[in-house]
């Protein structure tokens, strides 16, 4: 067995990570408030695009981040208005921006289907360190957004246990009347980290486009990230510490059929090995019906109610 | 809502000479559409006294109180402060003017720490948490005022007394000089009731305002400095003096008649045993939910069930109906097993069932009252609405309920009402004559008139020959009307006593769950 490929596999793993730690920890903050946004996958693509065609035009990796991030944040703005103003159902709202977003991204890709970006996001490299056998390309040959998302996570769970805006937000999605009985706007709470959710899926996606793909394939771009991205909350009981560990369990399931491939280890069908993460992401979902299993899981009371001031 | 009232004693009674109230509402005017819920309503509380708001259901007191603490804003009128009139934008607003609210459904996060919810919303917090510093400062605020808390438990495991301790805490800590307390002892039992009291006094004796609003009369007269009665968003009267009003007097100006509150026992023979439980144990998910429930109930008896809601006796009621089956144990409804034989069997044998979710499973509220009839009665294919419908039309002259007809929907129905169709169906009997009737909470959220009917309704059945198994959290309910009592704590009975020897005291630490002392 060759020991280099799993090596490089486990690298790759933790970059794969890095999106699925982006998205999940977007859709995190959005359903600490007690906002269920299933349309990561679409926000996903159309921020892929997004940045894809403003990295491309202008040249500036950089500016495709930002650019792609606002346009996560932009949609999730529609999930926000609908599910929080309208108090639409927030289940019909997400599939439905799922759809749009899909779509969206389809039709601003038309011109740059097949096309690669000129730069890409380079890993970083920090001199012998990064050249220390197996722990070298693992931990120290990753690019900077990468540790950015791990060192985001680290900051959102201090500021989720040990922050007092922390604890209004995890007040707002367990039991948004007590926030309200406090004088707290619970709207505005909510569209605030469905924006900032959206945000940071927004990046995911940019950086997924920018730093992985290179080259703006619809459907093959994100796979059905955003889908795993959901799941992956669920099995991290909304905690952002699990969900890196998480994310990277994830990323190595998603790139093991190529290793597995690469091995030449044939016993295991690849299409068997693809089919997992999606396996695991119906096992949260049935779970997350359940009310339950949902209570145990530690989810967010109201996750997915809208609130409104009971009348008299 | 048109109809003004006799007997209004208009204007707060204390001059406007003396020193200025603590909080004073003037000519406070609310609608919600189609309904005049505050129709200038005038009321004023002291420092360091406690001010009660009394009525029935419905008659605004909530809606008055929403507007004093900020939540909703009077449509004309105006609220002052120490004299000084102010403007209530939000529950915030309220906070920074002293007036907190203790609402009745508990506003804690499940999940958090009783310090936690203490200190949400308060702004004065740096950005960072410091837990056991907040935890002792928490402390020393609910030791201030002689509110035992412990800061660093979870909400989720206290019982309601604590909940309502912490509640109370939360808005002293916030620095209120007024609370408003929503029907503060509905869910407490009547050892939690005098520890409340208790802690009334403490934050009067402070210089505390209290308002109190409750439609309990008995707790009325023994907790308030004034009392202000309204009725139909109206204030029909104002008493002062503790201890010294009449509760006659105040059910007369919440009702606006004379009422007769307590139900008696109808002295009649009991006949033979319709009713037969033995070793009745049901385990749900590996929980205990009832455990060796043994008890017979007669031809012509009443049998209270007593308890802190969430016992077990939802478990009870449905076991008997046939909802549940039993993990052990026997139910047997005039001799013949109903066990493990489905709802269906138990109506067959003559049950009749009252659930306590009076629109969810005892009525479907889109259906009109003919077809809800009909759920009992018509078990063939096609639906015959004709013979049943003269039948729908006596039974509603019959119950007084007031309906357009045997059409009219469900769901638009009064609380009251509704309760009458749902007693109407299942006292008349479907396929079979009902022997037995099963009721739950029967006059939770009802306005005292209705109470007072449906008490009489049971109490006609009662002498009518059938047999009554009645379960309420009510406990001044389950005292006037049973025959015999049994206190249902955890899933068993802890507790039996025949209804006319019965001490509130007695049963109320059973409910505790506190071992009774030398009775049985």
């Amino acid at each position: 067995m060759n020991g280099n490929i799993w090596v490089l596999a486990s690298a790759d793993s933790v970059a794969i990570a890095t999106t699925l730690i982006l998205a999940a920890l977007g859709a995190l903050f959005t359903e600490r408030a007690g906002v269920l946004n299933l349309g990561i996958e679409g926000i996903l693509l159309t921020s892929a695009i997004s940045s894809f065609l403003v990295a491309d035009s202008s040249g500036s990796i950089w500016l495709g981040l930002i650019v792609g991030s606002l346009v996560g944040a932009l949609l999730a703005g529609i999930h926000a208005v609908l599910s929080v103003v309208l108090r639409a159902n927030q289940i019909v709202a997400g599939l439905a921006l799922v759809i749009f977003g899909t779509g969206l991204a389809n039709f601003l890709g038309k011109p740059a289907e097949g096309k690669t970006v000129t730069t890409l996001i380079k890993p970083l490299s920090f001199g012998p360190l990064s050249d220390i056998p197996l722990i070298g390309p693992i931990v120290f040959r990753q690019d900077p957004i990468t540790y950015a998302s791990i060192v985001i996570a680290i900051v959102s769970s201090l500021y989720l246990f040990r922050s007092r805006p922390g604890l209004e937000l995890r007040a707002t999605g367990d039991d948004p009347a007590t926030v309200d009985a406090q004088g707290l706007s619970v709207a505005s709470i909510r569209i605030r980290y469905t924006l900032f959710g959206g945000l940071l899926v927004g990046l995911g996606g940019s950086w997924l486009m920018l730093a992985q793909s290179a080259a703006w394939h619809q459907a093959a771009t994100t796979n059905g990230v955003g889908w795993i991205a959901l799941a992956l909350v669920v099995f991290a009981g909304w905690r952002p510490m699990r969900l890196i560990f998480g994310a990277i369990l994830f990323g190595f399931t998603l790139q093991l059929p190529f290793t597995l491939q690469a091995e030449q280890i044939t016993f295991i069908p690849s299409a068997l090995m693809q089919m997992l993460p999606y396996l695991a992401t119906l096992i949260a979902l049935i779970a997350l019906s359940r009310p339950s299993t949902r209570n145990k899981l530690g989810a967010p009371k109201s996750l997915g109610i809208p609130f409104v001031r009971d009348e008299r | 809502m048109t109809n003004a009232s006799h007997e209004v004693a208009k204007g707060p009674h204390h001059a406007s000479g003396a020193a200025p109230s603590a909080l004073s509402a003037h000519s406070i005017v609310k609608r919600f559409p189609g309904v005049l819920a505050n129709d200038s309503v005038d009321f004023d509380v002291l420092p360091g006294e406690v001010h009660t708001l009394l009525g029935e259901n419905g008659a605004g007191k909530s809606t008055l109180a929403a507007m004093l603490c900020g939540l909703y804003q009077p449509d004309a009128g105006y609220i002052t402060r120490n004299g000084e009139r102010i403007s209530l934008s939000s529950p915030r607003a309220g906070l920074q003017h002293g007036i907190a609210m203790v609402h009745q459904h508990f506003r804690l996060v499940e999940r958090f720490t009783v310090a936690e919810n203490v200190i949400l919303g308060s702004r004065d917090l740096s950005y960072k948490l410091n837990r056991s510093e907040l935890e002792d400062k928490v402390a020393a605020v609910a030791e201030s005022y002689g509110l035992p808390i412990e800061p660093g438990a979870t909400v989720g495991d206290l019982s309601v007394g604590q909940r309502q301790r912490v509640e109370i805490v939360k808005a002293l800590y916030q620095g209120a000089e007024i609370l408003l307390l929503d029907e503060p002892t509905a869910v407490l039992v009547p050892a939690e009731v005098e520890k409340l009291f208790e802690n009334v006094h403490a934050m009067t004796k402070a210089g505390k305002s209290i308002v109190f609003i409750s439609h309990k009369l008995g707790e009325v007269v023994e907790i308030s400095d004034r009392v202000t009665v309204l009725r139909n968003g109206r204030v029909t009267g104002h008493v002062s003096g503790r201890g010294t009003t009449d509760t006659k007097e105040l059910a007369r100006l919440m009702v606006g008649r004379d009422i007769e509150l307590t139900t008696q026992r109808a002295s009649h023979a009991t006949g033979h045993e319709v009713l037969q439980i033995r070793d009745l144990s049901l385990t749900v998910g590996g929980v205990s939910v009832l455990s060796d429930i043994s008890f017979n109930v007669h031809a012509g008896e009443m049998v209270g069930i007593a308890g802190v809601a969430g016992n077990g006796q939802r478990e009870l009621a449905d076991t008997i109906a046939g909802l549940m089956s039993p993990t052990s144990g026997s139910i047997a409804i005039s001799g013949s097993l109903t066990t493990d034989r489905g709802p269906i069997h138990a109506r067959e044998l003559g049950l009749a069932y009252v659930p306590e979710d009076r629109l969810g499973m005892g009525l479907v509220p889109s259906m009109s009252i003919l077809d809800n009839l009909l759920l009992t009665r018509d078990r063939r294919v096609v639906v015959d609405r004709t013979t049943v419908r003269p039948e729908a039309t006596r039974l509603i002259e019959q119950f007084e309920i007031k309906a357009n007809g045997p059409d009219h929907m469900a769901r638009k129905l009064s609380g009251g009402n509704a309760q009458k169709v749902l007693l109407a169906r299942e006292l008349s009997g479907g396929r079979t004559a009902t022997k037995l009737l099963v009721v739950c909470s029967p006059t939770r959220g009802l306005d005292v008139g209705a109470i007072e009917t449906v008490r009489a309704l049971l109490d006609d059945a009662r002498s009518a020959g059938q047999a009554i198994l009645l379960i309420s959290e009510d406990l001044d309910e389950v005292m006037s009307l049973s025959d015999r009592i049994f206190v249902l704590y955890r899933g068993s009975v802890v507790h039996e006593t025949p209804g006319e020897s019965a001490e509130l005291a007695t049963v109320g630490a059973a409910m505790a769950g506190l071992k009774p002392e030398g009775k049985s």
